[in-house]
């Protein structure tokens, strides 16, 4: 299954699911459901964290939490 | 009294809402068992008292941390004081999709609830428009306004419907989930999700957007190289500016305390209740303002970027760097802020979410070297450093004086290191932020912020440290018997001038005062540091604030002290002799007094405002007992190996 992290500034996804953890429910909350399109914006100096475009803002989130998010 | 909560994400305007309703009319207090400050205003409107309570900004009622367990608690008990009568959600007009899970949760409550559609000046400029009607439609129960904070539209019709507003909402009342089972959670915030998607679908018309500015300046302020240059001119500006605009006041502020010191003791009758006035109240009482011009720059220019969305990238930027020391890239402010006061610093760690890296944060900050340091520094490195060039460029003192920030920033991310191996949390480290539109400050907002903390700092934190200098007062003022009466009487007054003579009397008093008592009795566990009973004065003295140590001194010493010209003093130092002969203030002795100074924790409003902070006395006694050993480890060890 690919992940957030894999991703490259500039690549498109959508949600596939989060794995089961105690991040979970938060990361349900800041709205990476299942389908929802995002999109890595930019990465910081030294690759993390990154930046995320969910629907209509900017998340950034450390590598260890992307590595959570399951995409397509 | 009517009670009105204030819902709404971060960065939803909810502050600026909150200001707007209440203006000045804001108090802060606590929350039981939490850190967090409780805001809460009173508004006066269509004569009925209304209590507004200004929830923390959370994405959700489930808390994620131990702070936003404030919101689940007050609404999962209909008795709690804080029980809301009206629920207002804020709610991000250009991110709606998000923000309708907390405003779908709060509906749910049950209560007479008001919508409050924020920030749709920015949505018209992002091609966003919002059916409100239709948005009602499924929120039956609830009343949309429309408002814009900034500048202060809708806020009367809010005003209105907070005034008046009882619509029943209890067919919409759904229970809560406990709060510790979190996968009925996660499938509730799916289903709304998915159910709020449907939602903005129908009500959103979004035309193609325009550039995004915000997009634009990130390419800059988060690039490898000139994310880092933008970030380190940015602190060369502020710390500028924090040095030399507020050296002013703090002069005026100086010399007002001084007048009025010198006016008291003209026109009051001579005595002790004159000298408790001046010496202890007064004293006390200007040790406290003269911290203010500081701490309100640094609250200010930290306000302003905050404001901006800056420094969202500044934790975005920083993160990584920090982290290997169990910090957080919202440490990196707070940290810096204390390289010029530790107050600022402390205050500003607020905004850590983990327990843990906040604690970790506010403990190590004080390492910081801040601005209180430079003049016991000066005074020892031009004791014993000789004023030379090293390679042509260098002058060693001043290459000396850099090595004493460096080792405070050393230190103080070795501490982190061992506090991220000591401390134990059950809570979850989690970073997720959220990067902000960049926007233009409010001024208003952040000039009610540095208000609302500089008040905080002046009698929250004030009460304790006026305490504390009255209790050095007396302990300097009064001795064992009469013995200090009996020594000054001893003082001759052959051949010199008055002045002469009032400055030995002030030593010699000082010498047979408590304090005195106290230097001389610790003269054997400080003997091993390189250091005689009148240093032992000027390091108990030095607890109120570090930069007592050279008044200390000069008064031990009987230096007249003018201006802040500290020559006289360093030559009265140099002539210092142990009974064998030798100096007393030597190379090791200077080094290790100025190791002693960079880790000892000797500002009283520091501790206070560590008090304040973590609404406890564990932490500011832990902090004083570490930073302590330490310095006494450090001192020790820097003496031993020189002498």
């Amino acid at each position: 299954m690919k992940k957030l992290s894999h991703l490259k500034p500039g690549d498109i996804a959508r949600v596939a699911g989060i794995q089961s953890s105690d991040l979970k429910p938060k990361l349900l909350e800041m709205g990476l459901v299942e389908g929802q399109e995002i999109k890595v914006l930019f990465k910081a100096p030294f690759g993390d964290p990154i930046a995320v475009e969910v629907g209509d803002y900017v998340l950034s989130m450390r590598k260890d939490e992307a590595i959570l998010v399951e995409v397509k | 009294m009517r009670k009105v909560a204030l819902f709404g994400n971060p960065n939803t305007g909810k502050s600026s809402l909150f200001n707007r309703l209440t203006g000045l009319n804001q108090k802060v207090g606590n929350f039981p068992g939490v850190t967090i400050d409780k805001s809460t205003g009173k508004l006066h409107h269509k004569n009925i008292d209304i209590e507004i309570i200004d929830l923390p900004g959370t994405y959700s009622i489930y808390p994620r941390s131990k702070d936003e367990e404030v919101v689940y608690n007050i609404l999962s008990d209909e008795n709690h004081k804080d029980y809301p009568e009206l629920a207002v959600v804020v709610l991000d007009a250009t991110n709606l999709e998000r923000n309708l899970l907390l405003c779908t949760q709060v509906y749910e409550l049950g209560l007479p609830t008001v919508l409050a559609l924020n920030m749709t000046d920015v949505a018209h400029r992002k091609r966003l428009t919002i059916d409100d009607e239709k948005l009602n439609s499924y929120f039956p129960n609830a009343k949309i306004v429309r408002c814009n904070a900034r500048i202060g539209t809708g806020i009367p019709e809010l005003k209105d419907l907070i005034a008046s507003y009882d619509k029943s909402n209890a067919e919409s009342k759904k229970p809560l989930i406990a709060i510790d089972d979190s996968e009925s959670q996660s499938k509730d915030a799916e289903e709304k999700f998915r159910k709020n998607k449907a939602i903005c679908a129908e009500i959103i018309t979004k035309e193609p957007d325009v550039i995004n500015f915000s997009r634009k300046i990130d390419r800059w302020l988060v690039h490898p190289v000139f994310g880092y240059l933008i970030f380190f001119a940015l602190l060369l500006i502020i710390f500028q500016s924090v040095f030399t605009l507020a050296a002013y006041p703090m002069d005026w502020i100086d010399l007002g305390f001084s007048n009025l010191t010198a006016w008291m003791h003209e026109v009051m009758p001579e005595g002790l209740f004159t000298d408790l006035l001046t010496d202890g109240l007064i004293a006390g009482v200007g040790g406290v303002v003269i911290f203010l011009p500081q701490i309100v720059m640094l609250f200010f220019l930290i306000g302003i970027l905050e404001e901006t969305g800056y420094m969202a990238r500044v934790v975005f930027i920083m993160d990584k760097l920090v982290r290997p020391f169990g910090l957080n890239g919202k440490s990196v402010v707070p940290l810096i802020s204390s390289a010029a006061c530790a107050i600022p610093g402390i205050m500003a760690a607020r905004t850590i979410s983990s327990w843990k890296e906040r604690i970790t944060t506010i403990m190590v900050s004080p390492l910081m070297s801040c601005s209180a340091r430079i003049p016991v520094y000066t005074l020892l490195i031009a004791l014993i450093i000789p004023n030379k060039n090293v390679g042509g460029i260098f002058n060693l003192q001043g290459l000396v004086l850099f090595g004493m920030y460096a080792l405070g920033l050393v230190a103080a991310l070795l501490v982190s290191f061992v506090l991220k191996k000591i401390l134990k949390s059950k809570e979850l480290s989690i970073f997720l932020l959220e990067l902000p539109d960049y926007k233009t400050p409010r001024w208003g907002n952040v000039l009610l912020d540095v208000y609302k903390k500089g008040r905080t700092f002046l009698f929250d934190a004030g009460k304790i440290i006026v305490a504390i200098s009255i209790i050095l007062w007396a302990l300097a003022t009064f001795g064992p018997g009469n013995e200090m009466e009996e020594a000054a009487k001893e003082v001759s007054t052959k051949n010199i001038s008055l002045d002469r003579y009032q400055e030995e009397v002030a030593a010699t008093k000082l010498e047979h005062s408590y304090i005195g008592h106290m230097g001389k009795a610790i003269e054997p566990v400080i003997k091993p540091l390189g250091y005689d009973w009148k240093m032992g004065i000027a390091l108990i003295t030095s607890f109120a604030a570090r930069e007592v140590f050279v008044g200390s001194l000069s008064t031990i010493y009987s230096v007249h002290q003018e201006d802040d010209d500290q020559s006289p003093l360093i030559e009265k130092m140099r002539e210092q002799k142990f009974e064998d002969g030798s100096p007393v203030f030597n190379f090791a002795s200077g080094m290790s007094l100025l190791v002693f100074y960079a880790f000892a924790m000797q500002c009283m409003a520091t501790l206070a405002v560590v008090k304040r902070e973590t609404k406890s006395w564990k932490w500011p006694l832990i902090q004083l007992g570490y930073m302590g050993a330490m310095a006494y480890l450090g001192a020790l060890i820097t003496y031993q190996l020189l002498s």
